[in-house]
């Protein structure tokens, strides 16, 4: 299963999960990073690190370690 | 819920008795615009102990009602993990000291991005208290396409929705009148449904708790794993506490709703199902001008060359467009010194240690606190201006990976950049840093980027020896090696600090990385009315809170340099025997006045500071005639100097020059260095002048060394070369041998010789255990460093 750090530019995916129950985890989801919700990868920072991404409304960036804990399902 | 309510519905309370509203919202909700819409001018900043994070409070009338507004700290959960984090939480509660409990609470969110923001409102419907929703910047989510039915929208989340546009003032005599008509209600919310498991067991702690602890915090106790609420019951009740958390924990995990993705899970499904049908979103999402301006600005080439230059144009700005200013404001300062003189020469001030209190201690000392004003305000004005725009989360996002090699993240990158003009505005600009761990690193190491006012002491030390070979002087050095030199001591501080933040991050500071999930703001054009507030809110806090204490310090040392001011019986016959053979040879009308002065000396004795102005006096008066004896005039004005020097030389600082010359002559400085040295703790800049002084070459400006053409050429550079050593091994040595500059530069780059900076570390960290950290790592690190240059430099040079 992919992890959203693994996405390149432009690639669409859909959130199957957000791994872990520590403050982390707790941030993505507040953040609204939950399972069924798509996004997509709009950005990387110049040494690939971090990434932004687009989801509900807005945009948000994170770190490729965070992004690391959210798995997901590219769509085509 | 289905638990009782945890408190008690208020009494009603008379209309004359002032109401308390709490606005709470996301960052880049336009909360701030908003709260200076309500209340106006009658802000004032509030402070809670334990917590960096300032609180602003206003007064505002709503519909007749006077209320206090308080704008707490824009988040996006009320989920607590530090105490900077639990203000909102205790303030809304009413647990924050000294803050009534709000009657109503203002839940400001950004339509054009609603189910993000309804998150936090969900959490504040939970907290009994009456909530007024405030849909802001209505206008782009009209232009994106987002159509809402606010009556619609409010009967679903079982509040007034008022639709407004904080920045154009749209919407908000409606928006009073609902916080008004709420606020006497009395009438707490209802907030989103949890799965009954959940429910259930938090009734039960609750009651286990004896019903003292409110069942929001309960609820958060369970949902926040190592937050705050956590923290601090433990303390309060134990850490059995926490094992019959984690029990309960394993017991919803088990249920089906573990934490805390039980919580995301419900409140997010409650804002489906709550906007949908009265909130309409178009099918396509169209490209709207962030998108557009995203591609260029967070690209990774063309992103960080507009980055580039960028923070060229603010660093540029810091120092071209504040120079003039700073210049004005020390040219004023000594106009007015000069003046003041001039009272005291003709009268109408009294000469002695308090005109000089006020000229040389007071004005010098809040001339040095002034000066400090137009950098603050310009770089404030462009981090308003970038902060408000949107950009500075992509600078940050930009800068990321380089500062997180030292532990930092990239909301360190301004304040660090902006700290090699002044590390004072650099450390107010950390407030960005919500991490407190990260932005007190990043406050800790700032002192070490290579300040503006290290400059002179650069400037006047590579000028005198390490000058460029010329045929004036052989002696010199290569072309490249006075720049290099002066690059050197700007590379210290960019290696030292980096490395000194990661020490900190491994061990002091050490704990979990924070997450850098950061919200990139849709671009707008800024509030130009909130970016000149917060320019004046800074120079204010500046001036109202660090002056004071800056001002002390420098008062201190004047002091230090001032007294003792009685001369030994040497000087004073040496003195009195000049003034007598003057009068022998006096013509008749300056007898009377001679002859006054020697009856003076023999009644009062002779201090430093009324010989020093006699000579001074006597050198005007020669100087104003404009037929001055050249010879004359300069034999009086080394006279003058001399004095000078003696008096400084003898008063409590030159002891404790001495005092400290064994321990600071491994860095090859001789006791006056280390007088000058000691002396320039509360201001850097101060060196210069005070080895004039030492050096009996008089009043020296450090402006007068930048100005110079030739910095090696000034008097002063000159006497530096001719210093030897009074005693020791050394005697007859010169003082200043290439080492011993290199050493002297070295300590002035790692060394935190600024009250200013320390007074605002103090501020901004609510401690002076800071600021003393900071005065002692960098103290000890300045003088390890000047020791290896000097003790290696010897064995070359």
């Amino acid at each position: 299963m992919p992890s959203l750090d693994q996405l390149r530019i432009g690639q669409r995916a859909r959130i199957l999960a957000v791994a872990g129950t520590d403050s982390l985890a707790q941030r993505l989801l507040e953040m609204g990073l939950l399972e069924g919700d798509e996004l997509e990868v709009v950005g990387l920072a110049p040494m690939g690190d971090p990434l932004e991404i687009r989801l509900r409304d807005y945009r948000l960036s994170l770190r490729r370690t965070e992004a690391a804990r959210i798995q997901v399902a590219i769509l085509p | 819920m289905t638990a009782p309510t945890p408190l008690a519905p208020e009494p009603a309370r008379p209309a004359a008795i002032r109401l308390t509203a709490a606005l709470v919202g996301n960052p880049n909700t336009g909360k701030t615009t908003l709260f200076n819409a309500l209340s106006g001018l009658s802000q004032r900043v509030g402070n809670y102990p334990g917590v960096t994070v300032e609180t602003k409070k206003g007064r505002m009338i709503c519909a007749g009602q006077v209320f206090d507004l308080i704008d707490l700290p824009g988040t996006y959960s009320l989920a607590a993990r530090s105490p900077d984090e639990m203000v909102a939480v205790d303030v809304i509660l009413g647990h924050q000291k000294g803050e009534a409990r709000p009657d109503v609470v203002v839940a400001i969110v950004d339509a054009s991005n609603l189910d993000r923001n309804l998150y936090l409102t969900t959490q504040a419907l939970e907290l009994g208290v009456p909530v007024v929703l405030a849909l802001n910047m209505i206008d782009v989510a009209t232009a994106h396409g987002v159509r809402i039915d606010y009556d619609e929208l409010g009967r679903r989340l079982g509040v007034v929705v008022v639709p407004i546009q904080a920045n154009k003032g749209k919407g908000l005599e409606r928006l009073r009148e609902a916080i008004a008509t709420a606020a006497k209600s009395g009438h707490p919310p209802k907030g989103p449904t949890f799965p009954e498991a959940f429910d259930r067991e938090a009734a039960t702690l609750y009651d286990t708790l004896g019903g003292e602890v409110p069942l929001f915090l309960v609820r958060r106790l369970i949902l926040d794993v190592g937050g705050y609420t956590e923290k601090r019951l433990i303390e309060r009740w134990g850490p059995g506490i926490a094992e019959r958390v984690q029990a309960l924990r394993a017991r919803l995990t088990a249920a089906g709703c573990g934490v805390p993705a039980v919580e995301a899970r419900s409140r997010y499904a409650w804002i489906r199902e709550a906007t949908n049908g009265c909130v309409q979103r178009p099918a396509t999402r169209a490209v709207t001008w962030t998108d557009r301006l995203d591609r260029v600005l967070t690209h990774r080439v063309w992103g960080t060359l507009v980055f580039l230059v960028l923070m060229f144009v603010v660093f540029e700005s810091i120092f071209t467009f504040a120079k003039p200013l700073m210049d004005a404001i020390s040219d004023g300062k000594d106009y007015l010194a000069d003046s003041l003189r001039q009272g005291v020469t003709s009268g109408y001030l009294p000469s002695g240690p308090l005109s000089d209190l006020l000229i040389d201690g007071i004005l010098e000392g809040v001339g040095n606190v002034v000066v400090f004003l137009p950098q603050i305000l310009i770089l404030f004005g462009f981090i308003a201006v970038l902060e408000d725009c949107g950009y500075m989360a992509r600078a940050a996002f930009l800068m990321d990976k380089l500062m997180s090699r030292c532990g930092l993240s990239g909301k360190s990158f301004i304040p660090m950049l902006s700290s090699v003009a002044c590390a004072v505005p650099g450390i107010m600009a950390t407030r960005v840093i919500e991490n407190r761990r990260d932005r007190l690193a990043t406050i800790l190491v700032a002192p070490l980027m290579s300040c503006s006012a290290r400059l002179p002491v650069y400037v006047l030390l590579i000028g005198a020896f390490l000058p460029i070979r010329s045929d004036k002087n052989p002696g010199g050095f290569a072309w490249f090696v006075p720049g290099l030199v002066m690059f050197s001591m700007y590379a210290i501080g960019l290696v030292v600090a980096p490395l000194v933040a990661l020490l900190l991050k491994r061990t002091l500071l050490r704990g979990e990385t924070p997450p850098f999930v950061m919200e990139m703001p849709l671009y707008k054009w800024p509030a130009w009315r909130s970016i000149l507030r917060r320019m004046i809110d800074s120079a204010w806090a500046f001036l109202y809170r660090a002056g004071t204490l800056i001002l002390a310090s420098m008062v201190l040392v004047w002091a230090l340099l001032y007294f003792p001011r009685e001369e030994g019986a040497e000087q004073k016959a040496a003195y009195v025997a000049g003034l007598q053979q003057k009068l022998a040879s006096a013509p008749e009308d300056e007898r009377a006045a001679l002859q006054a002065q020697i009856d003076g000396i023999g009644r009062d004795g002779l201090t430093y500071d009324v010989h020093y102005n006699q000579l001074r006096e006597e050198l005007d008066r020669l100087t104003d005639e404009g037929q001055a004896d050249p010879t004359k005039a300069a034999a009086l004005e080394e006279d003058r100097n001399r004095v000078h020097g003696e008096w400084k030389r003898q008063s409590v600082l030159g002891w404790i020059g001495r005092t400290i010359e064994p321990v600071v002559y491994p860095l090859g400085w001789d006791w006056r260095i280390g007088m000058a040295a000691v002396a320039s703790f509360p201001a850097r800049e101060v060196i210069v002048g005070t080895l004039g002084i030492i050096y009996n070459e008089g009043r020296v400006k450090s402006d007068d060394i930048l100005k110079a053409e030739n910095a090696g050429d000034t008097k002063l550079a000159k006497a530096l070369k001719n210093a030897r050593w009074e005693d020791g091994p050394r005697k007859g040595q010169p003082v200043f041998t290439i080492p011993t500059a290199l050493s002297l530069m070295v300590f002035f780059a790692l060394c935190c010789q600024c009250a200013s900076t320390l007074t605002v570390i103090r501020r901004e960290t609510k401690s002076w255990r800071w600021p003393l950290f900071t005065f002692a790592y960098m103290t000890a690190l300045a003088y390890v460093g000047a020791l290896v240059v000097y003790q290696v430099g010897s064995l070359f040079i």
